[in-house]
């Protein structure tokens, strides 16, 4: 106790700074621990108790000089944006910001007006290095945005969808009008996926090399890139949809619906993991937040929602359309309707969005999909018109990872890395809702006796199983329908008997019960003791 | 109004000359890095079956003698260096490095039944079945790596004759005294042609015996009474006895805890002792399927391997129920002696087909200089794998093993006997007066009682 005093004494005796810089440390920890530390109180095996508590102490640790080594090794600071007097960050327009950032940056704003093959999807490989684009008349190209360099561009001469890199820059993946194409960066067609069927929406599961894709008829495919295995094929039974988002916190894909639900699919069921109503009326657009807890999505009723993913609630609703929504690195979300583009930002931390930027395009721009390069604080925006690039400060991550996604990759590099993600290739069975859940023990649940109702309930699907079931015509005379309802009625009563049975012998226990009880209850007190006592005692 | 966005200029990020390294920069920040934990749940799945690909124990066989071999001992001094004896008297020392034989002695009449090295390494011990025990001169280290000398004979340095045959001699740790078993245990000095001591109880032949490592004046020993003894030299008489349901054939001090052995018995088990409480063992070590005849600890006490009647060497943690390894070839017969190697990372092991073979204590391991990079990485699969140990798909690669057709059918049949006399004593016990029929646990049932 006395130590514990003295502790706190000392923390109250510290000067304000340090006092500060421990707090920023304590901050910067809480980053690396991945939650809260397990409990051990209840734990009855010793030695495993030892053996967890010098883990969780490990863990700590590890954590506390993850925070320190912060410092040294990310050398560069986050963007920013703030207003000053009267000033309001969403009145300050591009070209203001123009003049206050270095001729670099500067280099970041731009307008590519290309009327003739409008509107334009793009995509950026993860190191937010090359950027792929895609025209809706046909115009693919690829662009190296550090030097601004088109790597190669060319026409397919049909409509295209969408597109999407595949695990690095040399691949890239295009929706056509009627088959799904795989094109390398040079332009030349690898493959043509026509099981597919006409795509509307692709995305790429990092991890586990899967293209999945949704088509016209409301089909979602899972298509392994590597051995070219068609994973899954699962209708989702909702209709044309063309909103579709992966959850990169997990791998989940996300898709909106006409009636207004969102539905999570992953590879290994036929059914969605969620199927919730998101919006009163067509969902428009979907986006994650990149720490897998919160879920934008945008409907034709006017409403941006923000979701928490680890409730299913609504955090937020704002007014508004979106055609398109995106979230940026650090939190920013963009939306964008019409030829108007907006972000929103997270600045009180309790997941409470406001405005922070506006941006609006020339009159009769129609945006079609905006995006935050990765790594940069910078939106790509596609519109009827070709496409433009902003500067949103604040957005990217400073800090890159040269093993996870680096900006500057040489060939070697890449080739390097595209073995060892090979190497760690997930399989389809790791996407789950909560993917922490991979490498734990399932905990043993008693199996609780069903309840009356819930044992009705199964009586009663399987009566209806069994009705359910369409015999096959048989031979003349035993055809008739008399024959064939009486094989009906049979096959119910089958169905039936297993419950009925487990019914009758509780009722015949219970009843023994009662009996038993009720012997003792009536012997007189002076014979209780000459009634035949149970085995056990 | 006051903005910064991120600017990253090329010079800054890349490397000024071709001859530089690449520069590295790390976030560790968990949201880049997403689903870490399938990703390392992969990474040890894919260490556990790299694991069981590069799994090539067997470094070779080293053939000379022409009959069984029947006893080995390590030189203290010298890493490379092993000695076999045989059962026609041969004695031979082999270089591990080159598998070759160095130097050969003359040996026995009969066949040669111990053997141990001296603490400097300088003076061997043999023991026979012709009575005697003889002293060798054993060549320095240099002469071992001059390859011509396969018939570099040795004239022993002394030869006692006894009054009997011996079993098995043993070397103190640190000291000039060696202990030979036979009819009784007897104590010798090197310079003395006749026992300085000698112990007797009972009347039945004394077949192995080993000097506590921490303790220089304790010695175990084992005898075909069933019975396992302590010995203290410092007193006139044995000092505690054990007796077991059945005999055991050799005694492995642990080097890093010496009050704890462990006992290699017919019954197919080893039992580890606590050499102060007799009455109970600490660890059952299951899973030969014929008698154990030999064991020997890894110098780090951590593990020890053993060698079976039943064709197979097996290497067990030393406080783990089932063994960890099993090693067998087509060609090796009954295992008569097996020893670690003095660095802990090769068993040798010699066997009724006139072989001494060499193997990897850890099965995969990658033999050679490692580069730091290698290093790494192996230590950090090694920590995956152990990490997601309890994993089922892990812990079904990590565990499977090939065993020959006869030792799995033993082990099949094993089972059943034992599930068979296990479901009797529960009905037994059923059927008996409560509390007549207490549960003992394996670590007691074997014990018959202790003497003192």
């Amino acid at each position: 106790m006395g130590v514990k005093e003295e502790d706190s004494t000392i923390s109250k005796i510290m000067p304000p700074i340090e006092q500060e810089i421990n707090d920023e440390i304590n901050m910067k920890v809480k980053k690396y621990l991945r939650g809260e530390g397990a409990n051990l109180e209840g734990l009855r095996d010793k030695k495993l108790k030892g053996q967890l508590a010098i883990r969780e102490e490990l863990y700590g640790k590890s954590a506390k000089a993850a925070a320190k080594a912060e410092k040294w090794l990310m050398p560069s600071e986050g963007g920013y944006l703030e207003a000053e007097g009267i000033e309001k960050t969403w009145r300050i327009k591009q070209e203001a910001i123009a003049r206050e950032v270095d001729i670099l940056s500067s280099k970041n704003q731009y307008d590519i007006v290309l009327p003739d093959l409008g509107p334009y999807t793009l995509d950026f490989t993860s190191s937010g290095r090359y950027m792929a684009l895609g025209g809706r008349k046909g115009h693919l190209a690829i662009i190296d945005m550090k030097n601004m360099g088109l790597i190669k561009e060319f026409q397919v001469r049909e409509t295209v969808r969408d597109m999407a890199f595949l695990h690095n820059e040399l691949f890239f993946a295009a929706a056509q009008k009627k088959y799904l194409y795989i094109y390398n960066w040079q332009g030349t067609e690898l493959h043509c996926l026509k099981e597919h069927g006409a795509v509307l929406k692709l995305q790429f599961l990092k991890n586990h090399f899967l293209l999945a894709s949704i088509n016209k008829f409301g089909q979602l495919h899972y298509q392994d890139v590597t051995t070219g295995e068609m994973v899954g094929n699962y209708r989702t039974r909702l209709g044309r949809c063309d909103v579709m988002q992966v959850n990169p916190f997990n791998s989940v894909v996300a898709l909106g619906h006409s009636n207004g639900t969102v539905t999570m699919w992953k590879p290994t069921s036929p059914i969605p993991l969620v199927k919730m109503l998101a919006n009163h009326g067509p969902v428009s657009a979907l986006a994650f937040h990149s720490n897998g807890h919160l879920m934008a999505t945008a409907g034709m009723d006017r409403k941006i929602k923000l979701w928490d993913l680890r409730k299913f609630e609504v955090l937020q609703t704002l007014p508004g359309h979106a055609k398109t929504l995106d979230f940026s690195q650090k939190g920013l979300l963009a939306t964008a309707t019409g030829s108007f583009v907006q972000i929103l930002g997270d600045f009180s931390g309790s997941q409470n969005y406001s405005r922070y930027m506006g941006h609006s395009m020339a009159k009769g721009y129609q945006v079609n999909k905006v995006l935050f390069r990765p790594y940069e604080d910078v939106l790509g925006i596609g519109h009827s018109m070709g496409w433009s690039s902003i500067l949103i400060p604040g957005s990217g991550e400073p800090n890159f990872d040269s093993w996870v996604a680096n900006p500057f990759e040489t060939s070697k590099q890449r080739r390097e890395k595209e073995v060892r993600s090979l190497l760690d290739k997930l399989p389809p069975e790791t996407i789950l809702l909560d993917p922490t859940k991979i490498g734990t023990v399932k905990p043993t649940r008693k199996r609780e006796k069903p309840s009356k109702q819930e044992r009705e309930a199964e009586m009663d699907a399987a009566i209806e199983a069994a009705k359910s079931i369409t015999q096959k015509n048989k031979t003349k005379g035993r055809n008739k329908p008399s024959k064939k309802a009486k094989k009906r009625q049979e096959g119910i009563e089958r169905a039936k008997k297993p419950f009925l049975e487990q019914q009758m012998e509780e009722e015949e226990s219970s009843k023994k019960k009662k009996q038993k009880i009720g012997e003792e209850n009536e012997l007189p007190k002076s014979l209780q003791r000459f009634a035949r006592k149970k085995a056990t005692s | 109004m006051k903005v910064k966005v991120i600017s990253r200029s090329t010079d800054e990020f890349t490397r000024e000359r071709s001859q530089d390294l690449q520069r590295v920069y790390r976030n560790f920040d968990p949201n880049l890095r997403t689903q870490e934990k399938a990703i390392e749940y992969v990474r040890a799945v894919n260490a556990a079956k790299l694991e069981k690909i590069f799994a090539r124990p067997f470094v070779g066989a080293m053939d000379g003698h022409v009959d069984a071999v029947s006893c080995m001992a390590k030189n203290p001094n010298h890493l490379k260096g092993i000695f076999s004896g045989s059962m026609d008297g041969d004695i031979r020392l082999w270089d591990m490095a080159s598998r070759r034989t160095v130097c050969q002695f003359p040996g026995h009449q009969g066949a040669v039944r111990g053997l141990t090295a001296s603490t400097d390494g300088c003076v061997l011990v043999s023991c026979g079945t012709d009575c005697t025990v003889r002293l060798w001169n054993v060549p320095l280290a240099n002469v071992m790596h001059s390859d011509d000398s396969s018939d570099n004979s040795a004239k022993p340095l002394a030869v006692y004759v006894w009054k009997n045959a011996f079993w098995a001699v043993d070397h103190q740790w640190e000291g000039n005294i060696f202990a030979t078993a036979g009819a009784q245990v007897d104590i010798w000095d090197h310079n003395r042609s006749q026992p300085v001591n000698s112990f007797e109880w009972g009347k039945d032949t004394v077949i192995s015996v080993r000097f506590n490592p921490g303790e220089p004046n304790i010695l175990a020993t084992s005898a075909s009474d069933r019975s396992i003894a302590i010995y203290d030299l410092r007193m006139s008489s044995p000092a505690r006895k054990l007796i077991m349901r059945t005999k055991t054939n050799s005694i492995a001090w642990n080097p890093m805890e010496p009050m704890n052995f462990t006992a290699a018995n017919e019954d197919c088990n080893c039992y580890s002792y606590d050499a102060r409480k007799l009455e109970e063992a600490k660890c059952v070590h299951k899973d030969h399927v014929s008698a154990v005849m030999d064991i020997d600890y890894s110098p780090t006490g951590r593990e020890f391997v053993t060698g079976s009647y039943d064709r197979t060497i097996r290497i067990f943690q030393y406080n783990g129920g089932h063994s960890r390894e099993i090693y067998h070839t087509k060609r090796m017969q009954r295992v008569f002696c097996v020893k670690f190697s003095c660095d802990g990372s090769y068993v040798i092991s010699g066997s009724d087909d006139t072989n001494l073979r060499l193997w990897k204590a850890k099965a995969s391991e990658q033999l050679g200089v490692l580069l730091p990079r290698e290093r790494r990485k192996h230590e950090y699969q090694e920590a995956v794998k152990n990490r997601y140990k309890h994993l089922p798909e892990v812990k079904r690669i990590v565990r499977h093993r090939h065993l020959p057709k006869p030792i799995y059918k033993a082990t099949s049949l094993r089972r059943i006997i034992t599930e068979a006399a296990r479901k009797k004593d529960e009905r037994r016990r059923a059927h008996s007066a409560p509390g007549s029929m207490p549960r003992e646990p394996l670590r007691k049932r074997r014990i018959i009682k202790e003497v003192e």
